[in-house]
């Protein structure tokens, strides 16, 4: 039988009820989420095994700089000879490591469906209107104080098939790069107050409410511009050790 | 402060992180000493997984590890790839897994340690994974990580040399012969 909403549901809702029960504190989903269905055969079974070693390669990381982005990168409403359909946002936030310290001249990549709801990608074959003027793929590099700036439109949300009336929440995925390979994440940043977060196995395998919240961006009208873009605000926070932590005694 | 959680890469990316020449790290020429590394990402049915995307970071040959900018160089003409410069080693290389859950790095063999370290993502993985190439030879028998390790585990993470200068190293994310995974706290 097909798997329904209601399904789903009952799942979300239990792993959330056992992580409450547990009392811990979980920052990032468990890979074993089975609500997720394609989680299920790509999760090691394994505990992950520590590395304590402070000359490992991983607290070293790979870098960027000017020639690995152009300007218009990071205006995804300006890569086609036409403005592309939707509502025109702007996204910026602070890329920090987990001191706080921002982190400087690396690259953020971002990928999005169009408004409404489809990715310029073959496998998306979901029934709803290409843009020839939106591609939904951006970079930059973040500056001094750890931001980035994106000038996008607003994804639509879109069906999926991990059960029926599967629907994402509107999202932007994001990539990102700290001074050490060890703080590499990728992410996807949500929209405020949207109906859709609590049906999303992908969203809810954050068990932990608070760590779900910090997936989700803020309004902030001060960054509207006037007859022209709606702004959010999205810090991001990178997980993991770096060699700079190590030299400073840490 | 607390950390932003991970969210998995989905099935989308590849039209976003993929780019030209993500993994050739060897710049043109070296080729009395570059490296191939390949191999399939399976799943816990021994099926392939043609939606991963794998991520290589290594020292130079020297044992530099700052890396160098260029890996995605970008075409300011056109605003496309202009693929590497055929000299810089900038010790990154990103690829993304074929339709038959194949990929494949041409890169320099990394200096002072036998091992690359790779980025595991995938669709269906909520966070990602790191695990290490290690290049068979004499330095995996000093190396802490290996030496910890139970020799069936330890076998996981130690490429198989199938030609001269080319290695085999699957990723076996779920079950049976399972790759070893990294945690750094
Ligand atoms: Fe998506």
């Amino acid at each position: 039988m097909a798997l329904t909403q209601q399904d789903i549901s009952r799942e979300i809702a239990e792993r959330s009820r056992a992580f409450a029960e547990a009392g811990q504190t979980r920052h990032h989903p468990a890979r074993d989420y089975a609500p997720y269905r394609s989680s299920l055969l790509r999760h090691p079974k394994h505990p992950l095994v520590t590395v304590r070693d402070p000359e490992a390669v991983e607290l070293s990381g790979p870098v960027f700089g000017v020639t690995d982005v152009t300007d218009l990168d990071a205006d995804l409403t300006r890569q086609h000879a036409g403005e592309p359909l939707g509502e025109r946002i702007t996204v910026t936030g602070r890329v920090l490591d987990r001191e706080g310290r921002p982190i400087r001249g690396q690259l953020a990549e971002i990928w999005q469906a169009n408004a409404s709801g489809r990715y310029a990608h073959q496998r998306d074959q979901h029934p709803a209107p290409l843009d020839p003027n939106f591609t939904g793929v951006g970079r930059c590099l973040t500056d001094d104080e750890g931001r980035y700036r994106f000038t996008t439109i607003k994804p639509g949300a879109y069906p999926w098939r991990n059960h029926t009336n599967a629907w994402r929440p509107a999202h932007i995925h994001f990539s990102l790069f700290g001074d050490a390979f060890t703080q590499r994440l990728i992410t996807q940043m949500y929209f405020p107050g949207d109906p859709l977060f609590a049906y999303d196995p992908i969203l809810q395998s954050v068990t932990d409410a608070a760590a779900r919240d910090r997936l989700v961006a803020a309004y902030e009208h001060d960054l509207s511009v006037p007859e022209w873009s709606l702004g959010y605000r999205w810090d991001i926070v990178l997980d993991g050790p770096a060699a700079t932590w190590l030299e400073e005694g840490r | 402060m607390l950390p932003t959680p991970s969210q998995t890469v989905g099935p989308f990316y590849g039209y976003a992180l993929p780019f030209l020449q993500g993994g050739d790290m060897a710049p043109a020429g070296h080729d009395d000493s570059a490296i191939t590394v390949y191999g399939h990402v399976f799943d816990g049915a021994g099926d392939p997984v043609p939606d991963a995307l794998l991520e290589f970071w290594q020292p130079a040959p020297d044992g530099s590890r700052t890396g160098a900018p260029g890996s995605l160089r970008r075409d300011q003409t056109t605003g496309g790839y202009a693929g590497r410069d055929g000299l810089t080693f900038t010790g990154f290389g990103r690829v993304a897994t074929d339709a038959d859950g194949r990929y494949a790095v041409r890169t320099l063999p990394p200096g002072g340690v036998p091992y690359l370290s790779v980025c595991v993502f995938a669709r269906g993985l909520l966070h990602h994974l790191f695990t290490r190439v290690y290049l068979p030879g004499p330095d995996c028998d000093a190396d802490p990580l290996l030496t910890a390790l139970e020799p069936e585990r330890r076998s996981t993470l130690i490429a198989e040399a199938t030609a001269e200068r080319v290695y085999r190293f699957d990723v076996r994310l779920h079950g049976d012969k399972e790759t070893v995974f990294l945690d750094f706290p």
